[in-house]
């Protein structure tokens, strides 16, 4: 078993695990009932996906590790999310920009990997497929709402675009992980996907009346461990009653 | 049992009425007679005005209750002690906004708009269950919540499926369906505390502590001081009285926490052999007031996270609504 | 500036073959939009196939005042029930 391959499921999972963690900070804080049941139904598939790709990685790493002491008790250079994930929720614009981008990303990236060499990885992606369509759906329905709304909410929309562009560079910057993935026919090259994800986004940023930026030149490399401060209170919460009471049952 | 505030308030006055023409007291006797024979009343069908008032009052209630009741459980997502339990909490909370949503939906078919009815809440004119209005500082009070207020919940809500009004009498069909594993992912964390370790099994029984007599105040006063029952009752609103559930609950759940080898913070707690019933002390009717009245640990915190999270969201709400606006202005035939 | 959000009603099939239930209702300022509250609010346990929404202000409903004459003549021309028809036991398939 390569140590590509536990990396780059990592990637996946705890991109998913942050994402799903940073969502579910928000349930009862929408701004509408409505919408407290849409991002909630994201965070529970999101932490579906993580829980399944969480177990393949625990058994690929061999270490008798399961989905919660890999989710609970790593340090924080150890998860491997992309920087988007754990940019902090902020308002609801910048909440479904977010969203928006990774759901865009994980649309393409899914269609490519439910063809993975790796049979447990095609199936995870065939079936996280089918939500993150969804998610893409209700995301985009946003981000067109909000870009073409109201003066004010089109200013906000810009300004999470700023915010979060920079790190949509990390997505498609392939590094040794990558192409050993590609090597192996386990994972689509970053580049096949860039693409397609570009113009998906350009299509929806133009409904929205939002302009497309020029692609991000340099980002953080969350994927790589690399974490900003955000992060740290985020596993603070997250980790805080397995660091307190070690060993316990739940 | 979350309209509690409707029964208790004998100061409390209903709607003033004009005195009844006779063409309405015929109607009356005819909707009696529908209500007594167990058809349902729907939204368009004649309804004397304090029907619709008492409905409007206990189904709002209800549904404040339920969005309001997400935030002390929506506190410990992002600490879940596991995935799986991280899990079900965000399935949980999840529901209880949409039983909200469908408790609003059954009120706006008597005649009154979500909107009045959040900037009732919002505003601290409208009740909500006082049980919310205390605080789940350790992951055990999770566990109480959904074994213990659930439990209150869902005894008071089975036959409410069986009330006179359609609309509401339907949701609470769909809500009770729902609420069932409410109940039992609580008393599984609480199993799963009490036979833990011994910090575990302290977290529980010091959550029992604090939620067990809450609970018990859940279903309202005593009837003897519940001046809305009676009407309630004529018109299948209400099928059974307070004590009746209150008794029916802590006679239910007492075994409950036996099994899980706590102790019911009730000294007087005893099984009365020949009534097949648990006799339990009193309840200090004064702590319930002072929550009602606003004075409990977290009202104010309450009303002003939903006041934020409203306001924070205006401009979301605005810019959805201005879209469609553009849209039909752009294409009539389209949005 | 309205943030008032429109009322929709909620149909909903259970499963291929069955017809659509009314629901309930969901607030919504477009139709996707609508879709999309109905699916989350009203199919998270498996219950729908397909889902019909409507603008609540769309929908003419049947006035109850009028309900005797609506319903009730229907009621005594029982002809039309294949019940009121005696046919010997020996003749089959009718």
């Amino acid at each position: 078993m390569s140590a590509a391959r536990l990396a780059y499921v990592l990637r996946l999972a705890d991109t998913n695990l942050i994402l799903a963690q940073q969502l579910g900070a928000l349930v009862g804080h929408a701004p509408s009932i409505e919408e407290d049941l849409g991002l909630a139904n994201t965070a529970l598939d999101v932490l579906g996906q993580a829980r399944l790709l969480l177990s393949y990685a625990g058994e690929l790493e061999g270490l008798g590790r399961d989905e919660d002491q890999l989710a609970f008790v790593r340090d924080p250079a150890d998860y491997l999310n992309l920087a988007l994930a754990e940019q902090p929720n902020g308002d609801f614009a910048h909440t479904i920009v977010r969203q928006f981008l990774i759901d865009a990303w994980q649309r393409e990236l899914y269609e490519e990997l439910q063809r993975s060499q790796d049979e447990r990885l095609a199936a995870i992606a065939a079936k996280a497929l089918k939500e993150t369509r969804f998610h893409l759906r209700y995301s985009s329905g946003w981000v067109v709402r909000l870009g073409d709304g109201t003066p004010d909410s089109h200013g906000r929309m810009c300004a999470a675009l700023d915010a979060l562009w920079p790190f949509t560079a990390e997505l498609f910057d392939a590094d040794a992980v990558d192409q050993a993935m590609i090597d192996e026919a386990v994972a689509p090259d970053p580049a096949l996907i860039a693409p397609r994800w570009r113009a998906r986004v350009q299509a929806v940023l133009s409904e929205a009346t939002l302009p497309m930026p020029e692609p991000a030149r340099f980002g953080w490399y969350g994927k790589r461990g690399q974490h900003n401060e955000h992060f740290g209170h985020v596993l603070a919460e997250l980790q805080f009653m397995q660091r307190a009471y070690p060993g316990a049952r739940w | 049992m979350y309209s509690q505030a409707l029964d208790q308030a004998p100061r409390e006055r209903e709607a003033p009425s004009a005195s009844p023409r006779p063409e309405d007291s015929a109607r009356e006797a005819a909707f009696l007679a529908r209500v007594d024979a167990e058809e349902k009343i729907e939204p368009k069908d004649w309804m004397p005005e304090g029907y619709r008032h008492t409905l409007i009052r206990q189904i709002s209630q209800h549904a404040h209750s339920e969005i309001v009741g997400m935030l002390p459980e929506g506190n410990w997502i992002t600490r879940a002690p596991s995935l799986q339990r991280k899990a079900i909490l965000i399935a949980k909370v999840q529901d209880e906004g949409g039983h909200g949503a469908y408790l609003y939906g059954a009120a706006e078919t008597l005649g009154i708009s979500r909107e009045q009815l959040i900037d009732q809440l919002l505003a601290g004119k409208a009740k909500y269950s006082s049980i919310f209005n205390y605080p789940t500082p350790t992951w055990a009070d999770v566990g109480a919540i959904g074994w213990l207020v659930d439990g209150a919940a869902i005894m008071n809500q089975i036959p409410l499926c069986r009330c006179s009004y359609g609309p509401y009498a339907r949701a609470m069909v769909r809500i009770c369906k729902e609420e069932s594993f409410h109940q039992r992912q609580g008393y599984e964390i609480m199993l799963t505390l009490a036979r833990g370790t011994a910090a575990q099994r302290r977290m529980a029984q010091e959550a029992l502590d604090r939620w067990w007599w809450p609970a018990l105040m859940m279903f309202g006063p005593s009837d003897a001081d519940s001046a809305h029952t009676a009407q309630s009752v004529r018109w299948k609103i209400k099928r059974f009285t307070n004590d009746e559930l209150r008794q029916k609950f802590v006679d239910f759940t007492v075994p409950q926490a036996q099994f899980l080898g706590l102790a019911v913070p009730d000294p007087e707690l005893r099984w009365d052999d020949a009534a097949q019933h648990y006799r339990f002390g009193a309840i200090d009717w004064t702590e319930f007031q002072q929550v009602l009245r606003g004075n409990g640990p977290c009202n104010r915190e309450r009303l002003q996270t939903r006041r934020r999270a409203h306001e924070d969201g205006r401009w979301v709400r605005e810019a959805a609504a201005a879209y469609a606006l553009k849209q039909r202005e752009r294409s009539p035939a389209a949005a | 500036m309205t943030e008032v959000w429109p009322l929709w009603e909620v149909f909903i099939r259970a499963r291929s073959g069955l017809e659509h239930k009314h629901a309930g209702s969901v607030h919504a300022t477009d139709a996707r939009m609508a879709l999309e509250h109905a699916r989350d609010l009203y199919t998270r346990r498996d219950e729908g196939v397909s889902i019909w929404v409507v603008p609540s202000k769309e929908i003419t409903a049947s006035d109850p005042a009028e309900a005797e004459a609506l319903f009730e003549p229907a009621r005594d021309k029982v002809y039309r029930h294949p019940t009121f028809y005696q046919i010997p036991d020996e003749v089959k398939t009718l």
